[in-house]
């Protein structure tokens, strides 16, 4: 009963309409009405806090950073930095150190598959991933096995669009290299219990990656309590800005990497016989980085916390709870992905319907959602489908929204029918 | 009838609509009364794949006159094929070659030919272009 009663007080004080008024594009309109942003799957939008941090930052302390002595590059040295350690401390990392800034997810699995795994992997080995990955986390591995003669093995998914644990263990062979997979689905919400998938991996020596793009906006991570060896995100989906995303690294594994791109910022010294690279997180971080970025990805964070991130879950779960109710009385209407454990995020598919179709008619009454493969193919595949809606939750979205979404689904079903 | 008399007939027939569904039901209805296209020409080499909706296209010539035959798997994609399709069908190579489209702007549906649209339209105009192109070529030899 406690479990519920809090999340009943946290609900109680959510006061959805305050934060709307952060976020200025909510007061957009389109085709003449209002916008209804159900796509943060996609990316979400901006409160006002992370835009001006990008003024300000243009406007005041402007500088490269980690070079110079000046005091503009000071500042701007002291901010990078600072938000590497606002990023450690909301993900749960030990140091600053195990936090590399990138350009996002598929940056930091690439990195991952470069700098770590290709040189530690054999013709013959294997890498796991599952069923229901996006794209970016499984073309480098798919890239990688080609490259190295290696093998892309994958765990399936049940009718629910949960992962089969048991072949998971069936899996683990000493042939496996490595595992990576997504904390969150951003097709189905399915969130997967990645601390039992992790202590399976470990338990036959198999480092992890878990993707982490869909977690961190809708849920507390903490990757010391996960024991993961690599979790990345991308600031976009987190009410930050796009072009910036970070990477943890287990702090012991970080020297024994070698760096994806090479360039300035990176070194202790170079000569032309040979260069000494610098240890830690700037050793990935060739030439001058998304300074700004970084900042406003802080920001966005400082926002978010503010907030509470269990409110912000607790919230949305409530609209995931409305909305599969009211999607799930209208006839002929199937949701893709109805695991015991999901985020906001609601994938749903007609028979004789196509998603486009309903992406379109939305689309003119003001309702925006994603519609297609969400870049996962092989998933659709699985589940027979050349697409799907998807409706997909942030932490500025209501009730209200969802009853007009509703609506205007009707609409559309009687125009397509 | 040349393509631009039949460009302006729709632009007419859209005229009558001021509503957005009024619009789109019409585009809809069109889809739905679109001739199948055969089985047989739904082949890989006729598939114009858009990232969201997909459309096939056989064109043949046929007294200097090529018909379009086209399919899509959304509905409303289908609606604005089938309007192409009117537009561009039954004219010779050269007139298709030489089109400027421009009624999808005026009946307010630019957005669907945007490029950066992912509804296989734009791709499947260049295509019936395309063939036209072609056929144009094989003439003259």
């Amino acid at each position: 009963m406690k479990i519920i009663n809090e999340t009943e007080d946290l609900l109680m004080t959510y006061d959805v309409q305050k934060f709307r008024a952060d976020f200025p594009i909510l007061s957009e309109k389109v085709n003449g009405k209002p916008l209804v942003y159900f796509d943060n799957g996609a990316t979400t939008q901006k409160p006002k806090v992370v835009i001006d941090s990008i003024v300000d930052y243009y406007s005041r302390y402007n500088a490269n950073i980690h070079r110079g002595v000046h005091h503009l590059s000071q500042l701007a040295s002291k901010a990078y930095e600072d938000a590497r350690a606002t990023v450690q401390k909301h993900i749960g990392a030990n140091s600053p150190n195990e936090i590399i800034f990138t350009r996002g997810t598929t940056e930091s699995i690439n990195l991952v598959a470069y700098s770590f795994l290709r040189n530690r992997l054999t013709p013959g080995d294997e890498i796991l991933i599952t069923e229901m990955e996006h794209h970016s986390n499984i073309l480098p591995w798919q890239a990688l096995c080609e490259e190295k003669g290696a093998v892309l093995r994958i765990i399936p998914i049940n009718e629910n669009g949960e992962l089969e644990i048991e072949s998971l263990q069936r899996l683990l062979s000493p042939k496996i290299k490595f595992l990576a997979f997504t904390h969150v689905s951003n097709t189905m919400g399915t969130i997967n219990d990645a601390k039992t998938i992790i202590e399976f991996a470990h338990a036959a020596n198999v480092p992890v990656l878990v993707d982490g793009a869909q977690a961190v906006p809708h849920m507390q991570v903490n990757v010391k309590d996960l024991n993961c060896e690599f979790y990345c995100f991308s600031a976009h989906k987190v009410y930050g800005p796009t072009g910036i995303g970070a990477l943890y690294v287990r702090e012991d594994l970080i020297d024994d990497m070698i760096p994806y791109q090479t360039g300035g910022g990176t070194i202790k010294t170079v000569s032309f016989a040979k260069t000494v690279y610098v240890d830690g997180p700037l050793k990935f971080e060739a030439g001058t980085p998304n300074i700004e970025g970084a900042i406003a990805l802080a920001k966005a964070l400082d926002y978010v916390n503010a907030i509470g991130i269990d409110a912000i879950e607790a919230h949305e779960h409530e609209l995931l709870i409305y909305t599969t109710e009211k999607l799930n009385a209208i006839p002929g209407l199937k949701i893709i992905g109805s695991a015991k454990n999901k985020a906001g995020v609601i994938s749903f598919s007609f028979d004789k319907i196509h998603p486009f179709d309903i992406g379109t008619i939305l689309d003119q009454q003001g309702i925006a959602v994603r519609t297609g493969h969400h870049c996962t193919q092989p998933l659709m595949e699985h589940f027979g489908i050349p697409g799907t809606t998807r409706v997909s939750f942030g932490l500025y979205n209501t009730i209200e929204e969802v009853d007009l979404f509703i609506t205007a689904l009707q609409k559309a079903l009687q125009m397509l029918s | 009838m040349t393509i631009v008399e039949a460009e302006a007939e729709i632009v007419e027939e859209f005229s009558i609509f001021d509503q957005w569904d009024d619009k789109y039901q019409y585009i809809i209805d069109m889809g739905k009364s679109l001739a199948p296209l055969e089985e047989k020409y739904k082949t890989a080499d006729r598939l114009i794949k858009g990232c969201q909706s997909q459309v096939w296209l056989h064109s043949e010539l046929i007294d200097n006159k090529i018909i379009y035959h086209a399919e899509s798997d959304a509905i409303i994609t289908k609606g604005l094929v089938a309007l192409m399709v009117r537009v561009l069908s039954n004219h010779s190579p050269k007139e298709i070659v030489d089109a400027h489209l421009t009624f999808i702007n005026k009946i307010g549906l630019a957005e669907h030919l945007s490029p950066t649209r992912a509804n296989g339209l734009v791709a499947m105009v260049k295509q019936m272009k395309m063939d036209a192109f072609v056929m144009q070529n094989k003439a003259i030899k």
